[in-house]
């Protein structure tokens, strides 16, 4: 092949992946300057640029619209999830993983079996259960269905890396006498920690973007996550017209994201040919 | 009494899989065992009393036109969606491993993105993309010259299905090329530098050698996608046309969702739900033995 023409044959991939890199950014970047529009704005073109900056949106997102008690709500159910997702599945992943006991496989197929189940179809016998059980409108109890929800996942993510642990770890604590919890606890989580971190970077997103469960389960105003939140928003700008208070609670959500996501790149797209090789 | 070696283990062993198992059970398998149950029954009201009735629910649902609608509309995204995802999934991903651009991280970065945004703010966001006034779909085609071909494209029943598919796969597309691109690096240099030396050329090499090499994650992906297209669908659907124009965009989960919580039909919803859940299975499984033959 000539460089002429191996030349001419970069420039057309670059346009064709710069062409697909404006297809996925633009919608993004438009999102941010209708932000700082005004209604009038926003409803006569979508390429013009605002002509101020103008922070009202803002403003009226989180006074009127009560984003920041929404987000106030992602977080804590972010958190407790978390913790609900990580306790049951550290110790659960180091025993499946390391330990030789009567039912090891069958406990673990069935974790497999759970990675087929998907979520919304068991959506209405789980609303009647947790009707009865008085779980429903219960930030908690919401928490605990989206630990489970990640469980299979993630007990079989962990238990690959439990089992790359050398063994003399443990003997050499075992003779210095430590017991089963203080192992776990103290040799285990430490060096299972970049099996933790991918779970947790993974959860994150998992999380904090959950709509069809939080919508479904929590009926107070006051406890709703900001997904369900933004999405009552968009039902009521409807007939309100207010888009740039929409367009404002949109960038306020994804803030979050974006910068979680430009810390942790890296974490996640290693993450991704682990689970890659799940298979 | 102190607890023997052996009994302090099985302790340990019951404590750490207790929380775990018992979650499990309570959120994940029950409700399983309870849609094939249930879905027996009419139960048309949480205070109601379930009654059973055999196969009913399920003899209702073949002759419920909006279900047969809906069953329709689902099956088309499901082909589409993944087919095209991962087509241009695996371009993009041979694309940026064997052309050794300078920018290749910066792509990895921006395609993956919209993996990770919330689905009720891509939901949110394409709805104004397609919006007939304020949208820059009608305003771009304007702007070319092209303006009689804009369109309400969420309110036309011929071109709703095909803008849910756009969004879809704008969401989906990055993240499946990251796992190609995983997979890609893991294939030896040495075949693709061999290939060179024997003349073939990059599509050929495309062909022969990362096509049959990944297969394995491919047909992973697959099922993988097909999964997600059922359970996406529903939020994209649900925000973006709430099934309109006409139950042109209703999908197998917006219905069942609103069997289920809109007209308290329970028992009709769950029958729906396990439909829905042997149909995953078989598809499944038919797309496993279809692409059977391919791996190497």
């Amino acid at each position: 092949m000539s460089t002429r023409a191996s030349l001419a044959g970069k420039g057309i991939l670059r346009l064709f992946l710069l062409l697909q890199a404006v297809f996925v950014v633009y919608p993004l970047v438009w999102n941010v300057l209708a932000s700082f529009k005004t209604n009038a704005e926003v409803m006569e073109s979508p390429w013009k640029l605002p002509t101020s900056i103008n922070w009202d949106n803002y403003i009226q997102a989180f006074s009127t619209a009560k984003i920041g008690d929404y987000m106030v709500n992602s977080v804590i159910i972010v958190l407790l999830s978390m913790a609900v997702l990580l306790f049951a599945a550290v110790p659960s992943a180091y025993v499946l993983g390391r330990m030789k006991f009567r039912g090891r496989g069958f406990i673990s197929q069935f974790y497999m079996a759970g990675l087929f189940i998907g979520g919304v179809y068991i959506i209405v016998p789980l609303f009647i259960f947790m009707n009865d059980m008085h779980m429903l409108d219960n930030r908690f109890w919401l928490s605990a269905v989206y630990a489970t929800g990640s469980l299979p996942f993630s007990v079989y993510l962990l238990t690959g890396f439990m089992k790359s642990i050398p063994l003399d770890y443990e003997e050499a604590a075992m003779i210095d006498g430590c017991g089963y919890f203080g192992i776990l606890l103290r040799i285990i989580v430490p060096m299972a920690r970049p099996g933790i971190i991918t779970l947790i970077v993974f959860s994150f997103f998992d999380f904090w973007n959950e709509y069809v469960l939080a919508m479904t389960f929590i009926t107070t105003d006051s406890k709703k996550t900001i997904p369900v939140g933004l999405s009552n928003l968009m039902q009521i700008q409807q007939f309100a017209t207010d888009w740039g208070s929409l367009f404002a609670g949109l960038v306020i959500v994804l803030a979050p994201t974006i910068l979680v996501y430009a810390l942790l790149q890296k974490k996640l797209t290693e993450g991704m040919s682990l689970g890659g090789v799940k298979g | 009494m102190t607890m023997t070696m052996k009994s302090k283990r099985t302790f340990f062993i019951i404590a750490c899989l207790l929380p775990g198992l018992l979650l499990f059970c309570l959120f994940k398998v029950y409700p399983t065992f309870q849609i094939f149950q249930k879905s027996l029954y009419l139960w048309t009201g949480l205070s109601d009393k379930p009654q059973f009735i055999g196969f009913k629910n399920f003899v209702d649902l073949f002759h419920d036109e909006t279900f047969l609608l809906s069953m329709r509309n689902t099956g088309f995204l499901m082909l589409v969606v993944p087919i095209v995802t991962i087509i241009i999934a695996l371009i993009n991903a041979s694309v940026l491993t064997q052309s050794k651009l300078k920018e290749r991280g910066f792509y990895r970065t921006v395609f993956f993105f919209p993996s990770i945004l919330s689905f009720v703010v891509i939901a949110i966001l394409w709805s104004f993309i397609y919006h007939p006034t304020m949208g820059f779909v009608n305003a771009g085609l304007e702007m070319f010259g092209l303006g009689d071909w804009a369109k309400p494209w969420l309110g036309d029943q011929r071109t709703v299905l095909w803008a849910l598919a756009v969004t879809l796969i704008w969401q989906a597309a990055g993240y499946y090329m990251v796992m190609y691109m995983a997979g890609i690096d893991s294939i030896s240099p040495e075949l693709y530098e061999a290939a060179d030396l024997d003349g073939a050329s990059r599509i050929q090499q495309f062909f022969r050698i990362t096509i049959p090499l990944l297969w394995e994650i491919i047909r992973v992906t697959i099922i993988f996608s097909i999964n997600g297209v059922l359970s996406i669908s529903f939020i994209i659907v649900s925000i973006m046309t709430g099934g309109g124009p006409d139950r042109h965009s209703e999908v197998v989960m917006t219905y069942l969702y609103s069997q289920a919580f809109t007209n308290s039909n329970f028992g009709y919803a769950m029958a729906i739900g396990v439909v829905v859940f042997i149909i995953s299975m078989l598809l499944a499984f038919i797309s496993n033995k279809l692409t059977e033959k391919g791996a190497h």
